[in-house]
């Protein structure tokens, strides 16, 4: 199983173990990384809100790198995720956006290639079931609540392996991990990370709203999928007489979970701690 | 055009729903005022107008007040409105649609979040790929706030999580190419 890889650019600072534990998870899984050479930044939010067409060359580009190479592409980063499939989805089928997205980026695309996460390569192409085969130290007795943010889930037009409202995949993919997954309603709320430096305050309230509803479904931690929400969660989380709850990325529970110790330095990189929660529970 | 009202006088432009319209290529007619874009935009409480009124101000061609609201600027891009539309009236777009006006007309009223936008692909266009440290300084330049963040700053550069210097491209001057390409008008209708 080979993919051309789309890091992002949160991946190369602040989300470094997202990127660590990313590679080192799918080298155990054999799922090949091939990381698109050159490849440049999605333009993310700040793309598309002020200049669309700029917002589907900076996607178009990597996705024609991607296409020259044959490969379809695998995503860590959801923000990165939405920007390259709504480009593709828009231009699929479509033959005079095509061309003119062609002549914006001086190169060809004939919009071939499809453009995956990583959970959903790693739950539905591997599967959960081959998964469970490389668990070697279940996550026993750790309570976590999986968010899964916007760009995940919706549009659901464009990108479509979950339900918009209720998602299930990490819920599953965590459980078979052997945690004990809580069932609670901020999973695909938003947390404000695109305003998390523009509009701290909305920011503020909107991860304080979650780390409150996480807690009483009675979780000790969250799991996120998207670097931005993982930075966000972690930098506005306020004290409030609780300790702060730690936040995961999927992949490295997967790495836990296989009983590898070597995870210590990418989970040192954490803001909030998680070592005394994996502690309490011999992990 | 003006027209007078008991409070005063208010303006229409009676072309703005079909430029809008065409620039977001979504269907506003569509709307029958059902709030659920508004009920579950998790930005509603820090808007000047909700979302559903931004929607009727185009329709009616109020093009000052939607286009200097603070909504369109806070909006924080989550695509619940857009998902959970009963009649698919692709919000987000309207709003990119509006963001996008308001910059070439400049009145932008919330004047940070416009500043985070060009800060970040003012670094795109240098270098390719973002560099988050010196985004954070250059938001800092912008909007003259130059104390906040300071501690998580700092604690982020000491876990490594800050790059001191960029990645830039092989091909970073094909990237500021493509951004001159794109940055003249479109020729009509909706972008690339």
């Amino acid at each position: 199983m080979k993919y051309a890889y789309y890091p992002g650019c949160s991946l190369e600072a602040t989300a470094r173990e997202y990127d660590l534990s990313v590679r080192a998870v799918c080298a155990r899984l054999e799922i090949e990384l091939a990381e698109i050479p050159d490849w440049n930044c999605c333009g993310a939010s700040s793309g598309h809100n002020t200049n669309r067409r700029l917002a589907h060359a900076l996607a178009g580009r990597n996705l024609a790198l991607a296409e020259s190479l044959g490969l379809d592409i695998a995503v860590a980063c959801p923000a990165c995720y939405i920007r390259l499939r709504t480009t593709g989805h828009e231009m699929k089928d479509n033959s005079r956006k095509r061309a003119e997205l062609a002549k914006l980026i001086a190169l060809p695309y004939e919009a071939s290639g499809n453009t995956r996460h990583l959970l959903d390569i790693i739950c539905h192409d591997i599967g959960l079931e081959n998964l469970k085969k490389k668990v070697v130290k279940p996550l026993q007795g750790l309570k976590l609540a999986c968010y899964y943010g916007c760009y995940l889930v919706r549009p659901p037009e464009v990108v479509a392996f979950d339900d918009p409202e209720n998602p299930q995949t990490m819920d599953a993919l965590l459980d078979t991990l052997g945690a004990e997954v809580k069932d609670w309603s901020g999973k695909v709320d938003c947390c404000g990370g695109s305003l998390s430096l523009s509009k701290r305050d909305i920011a503020i309230k909107l991860v304080s709203e979650l780390t409150d509803m996480a807690r009483r479904a009675g979780a000790q931690a969250i799991v996120a999928a998207c670097p931005l929400c993982h930075a966000n969660l972690e930098t506005r989380q306020v004290a409030t007489g609780q300790s702060k709850l730690p936040v995961f990325y999927f992949t490295e529970l997967i790495w836990l979970a296989m009983g590898i110790t070597e995870a210590e330095s990418w989970l040192k990189k954490h803001l909030i701690s998680p070592f005394g929660l994996l502690g309490s529970h011999g992990l | 055009m003006r027209y007078a009202d008991k409070k005063g006088l208010i303006e229409y432009d009676a072309s703005f729903p079909s430029e809008v319209k065409a620039a977001s290529g979504t269907s506003l007619d569509r709307c029958y005022q059902c709030l659920t874009c508004s009920l579950g935009c998790p930005s509603a409480f820090a808007m000047d107008y909700l979302p559903n009124q931004i929607l009727r101000m185009v329709q009616l061609g109020l093009k000052r007040q939607a286009l200097t609201s603070s909504t369109i600027w806070v909006c924080a891009n989550c695509e619940s409105c857009s998902t959970r539309c009963p009649n698919q009236v692709d919000i987000l777009s309207l709003m990119d649609a509006l963001r996008e006006m308001a910059l070439r007309e400049g009145v932008v009223k919330e004047t940070a979040v416009a500043a985070f936008h060009q800060a970040f692909l003012d670094n795109v266009r240098r270098w390719g790929r973002q560099h988050e440290l010196s985004l954070m300084l250059r938001l800092k330049l912008k909007t003259r706030d130059l104390f906040s963040d300071l501690d998580l700053g700092v604690r982020m550069f000491r876990k490594g999580k800050l790059k001191l210097l960029p990645q830039r491209l092989k091909e970073a001057r094909e990237m500021r190419a493509i951004f001159q390409r794109t940055e003249k008008r479109p020729t009509g209708g909706e972008g690339a």
